[in-house]
């Protein structure tokens, strides 16, 4: 295992900011991070990069602890854009990749190649202030990889970024990722956890509710969604026992189901009324689970 | 040992190459040479410009003894026998052409009239009344057979002399000489723990409200930081007085003014000690840190920069109160307030300064006072390590004094 997390529990007074904690993060594998505001996600990235110090349990990395002696392999993207406001951008570039061991020379060769990927080469001798807050976040990501750690923490990268942008960053986290770093990240955005990570946790008031790959995670929830299209109107369809939730479509309606076996008495139900344009059983989407254990929408 | 002086040229040269750094120095420099040069440029704006007194002297013979008498006395009154009467005199002065006259009569005594526009321009009158009453002396003198030799004698002065007792005191004559250099240099030393401490203070506050504190904490040691940032900075206070010197000194010396003598004669520059300029410099560096790690300790506390100068209030104020005592005792250097303060580490950097430039004391004086300084600046370093480690990762509303414990909590390692 490449990062361990064993037991670990962060108390701030009587509060309880993280609780009991396990997880483990194989190498070069991407692992997500849900959870509400509040949830205990940034306490665990802090205790990660050992900005604080579990007051239970233990954090490790290759079967060391996290200090500043492997500062170099760790980088890290705040969920709290940080940046020097005055500094030009490839200065900083340049400055916050010598802290993390880089020779001055090879960051600033990283910092050109960068900026030459995310298409932002002329902002190089920009002011961050001057940019916008999409451009600076792009600043900010190169920040944390530029000099290419082996573990990499990205508090909710996509934040504030438009689709075009979303995209090219997506892409460069996963191409980093194929260069063999390990990734933890949190994003308030389920499809982006759902597309990018092989394995995910959910937090809730410091504690996980649930975690392992997403295919696990959704099949381990159980309940399906079938989508019906058909002409006539179904909602007498709702009474099927077993069927949780309905809600009606445009030309048809969709169907929380507790199984498959729900499913196909559903199917069967359904023909009786007549044609059948469209049948499909699906995967729960993540936001759903996540309602489902947390008992609340994200935020 | 690597990232301490990557972030120690970055804290030096970011500041070293700002406008205002440049421009604060520039303007400072600029001043040096002005004040170095005043006497020359006030002397520029005097010449050409003097006004001819006229002398109204119906015996003719009264007149080339004042105009004797006048340069005897260096005077820069230039005066001149005029036949005009003193109607058309007056007329002069109402039109502003003549500036001033004197009437000289002969009696029993010489007597004189000073007539000029108003009566706040009797500014060379006293100059005038001198050189009569010379005139007179000389007259009376001659009409009493003395000699030169016994009017010398007359008119000797007396030898009055000032001594004091107490061993520490340096006697008066070197007090006065010691007492312009030494409230230079404690301004000096007054500015540089304000100007250099509430820089750091401005720079963590801006890193920790942009956030660049949290990369910044996660690649490197909050502690390792905070003093490689004081170093930096340090450096940059050290540089900016080295010019300063160097410039007051240049500017010194090519003004041409004799240092000794004049406008200069204030300052005390004619006899000065070295080992006063490197208690100076001992003292500003001592200074320097002792407020630079309190100004970092208390800027890690706010998440905003608009709060520093709150949070930063209470330094200023021992900042403040060690300059008062300081200034209050360049004329009474051994009153025992000030004794007793210049071992208290916050005002010593001011306060001691001021015993070592104007009193003779033991070594061991100055010398306890700055090990009772390493010690504070040691221990304040300690804690304060502590409180950034915590501090920095604090983003509250309220901030106050209270906020140490919570830093300290935080920053706790276990």
């Amino acid at each position: 295992m490449s990062l361990e997390i064993i037991d670990a529990t962060k108390r701030f007074g009587d509060f309880t900011a993280v609780d009991r904690l396990n997880l483990e993060v194989a190498e070069g594998e991407m692992h997500g991070f849900l959870g509400a505001n509040g949830a205990g996600k940034t306490t665990t990235f802090r205790m990660i990069l050992g900005l604080l110090d579990p007051t239970e349990g233990k954090v490790g990395w290759k079967g060391g602890p996290i200090n500043y002696s492997n500062s170099p392999e760790i980088g890290y993207l705040p969920e709290e854009r940080g940046l020097y406001p005055k500094m030009k951008v490839e200065e900083q570039l340049v400055y916050l990749a010598q802290l993390r061991g880089m020779n001055a020379q090879d960051a600033k060769h990283e910092a050109t190649r960068w900026l030459e990927r995310f298409e932002v080469p002329h902002y190089a001798a920009k002011k961050v202030e001057e940019l916008s807050k999409g451009n600076q976040q792009k600043i900010q990501l190169v920040a944390s990889l530029l000099h290419k750690p082996s573990l990499l923490v990205l508090d909710e990268p996509f934040s504030g970024l438009d689709p075009v942008n979303v995209e090219m960053l997506k892409a460069a986290i996963l191409d980093f990722q194929k260069e063999g770093a390990t990734i933890i990240f949190s994003s308030h955005r389920m499809d982006h956890v759902e597309e990018l990570c092989d394995k995910m946790s959910i937090l809730d008031k410091g504690k996980v509710v649930l975690d392992g790959s997403i295919k696990e995670v959704k099949r381990s929830f159980g309940k399906k969604n079938v989508r019906i299209r058909m002409d006539q109107d179904i909602e007498s369809l709702s009474s099927v026992p077993g069927v949780e939730h309905f809600k009606k479509v445009p030309g048809g309606a969709l169907f929380q189901v507790a199984d498959e076996a729900v499913a196909e008495r559903l199917l069967a139900e359904a023909m009786k009324f007549g044609m059948l344009r469209h049948f499909s059983i699906e995967e729960p989407s993540l936001e759903e689970i996540f309602i489902a254990k947390v008992g609340k929408a994200y935020a | 040992m690597r990232e301490f002086w990557i972030i120690f040229k970055q804290a030096f040269m970011t500041k070293a190459k700002t406008k205002s750094f440049i421009i604060t120095t520039a303007i400072a420099v600029a001043v040096f040479f002005l004040l170095a040069n005043l006497p020359n440029i006030i002397g520029m704006f005097d010449d050409g410009e003097e006004d001819v007194l006229h002398i109204v002297d119906e015996s003719g013979e009264l007149a080339p003894l004042l105009q004797d008498q006048l340069a005897q006395m260096d005077s820069s009154t230039q005066a001149m026998p005029t036949d005009m009467t003193e109607a058309e005199l007056q007329e002069g002065i109402m039109e502003g052409t003549i500036s001033a006259y004197i009437v000289l009569t002969q009696g029993d005594s010489l007597g004189a009239r000073y007539v000029s526009e108003s009566a706040s321009e009797f500014d060379n009158s006293s100059e005038l009344q001198n050189a009569v009453q010379n005139m007179q002396t000389a007259r009376m003198a001659e009409e009493l057979g003395l000699t030169s030799a016994q009017l010398g004698a007359l008119f000797a002065p007396v030898e009055f002399e000032r001594e004091s007792v107490s061993e520490n005191a340096k006697s008066e004559e070197e007090l006065s000489q010691a007492r312009g250099l030494v409230y230079i240099l404690i301004m000096l030393i007054y500015i540089a723990v304000i100007y250099y401490p509430n820089m750091i203070a401005m720079e963590v506050a801006t890193e920790k409200s942009s956030r660049v504190m949290e990369i910044l904490i996660s690649s490197v040691s909050p502690v390792k930081h905070m003093f490689a940032k004081i170093a930096g900075i340090g450096m940059l206070g050290i540089l900016q007085m080295m010019i300063f010197g160097l410039a007051g000194f240049t500017a010194l010396k090519t003004s041409g003014s004799d240092l000794s003598e004049g406008f200069f004669s204030v300052f005390g520059f004619g006899d000065v000690r070295i080992s006063t300029f490197l208690f100076a410099v001992l003292f500003f560096l001592l200074g320097y840190f002792l407020y630079a790690v309190l100004a970092a300790l208390l800027a890690s506390l706010v998440s905003r920069t608009e709060d520093v100068n709150q949070l930063m209030l209470p330094m200023m104020m021992l900042i403040i109160i060690g300059s008062l005592i300081a200034f209050s005792g360049i004329s009474m250097p051994d009153a025992t307030y000030v004794t007793v303060s210049s071992y208290i580490p916050f005002f010593a950097p001011l306060v001691m300064f001021l015993r070592v430039g104007m009193l003779d004391l033991p070594l061991w004086e100055p010398l306890l006072s700055i090990a009772i300084m390493l010690a504070t600046i040691g221990g304040l370093g300690w804690f304060g390590a502590r409180v950034y480690r915590g501090g920095v990762l604090m983003y509250g509303s309220a901030q106050s004094l209270k906020d140490i414990r919570k830093a300290l909590k935080l920053g706790n390692t276990k």
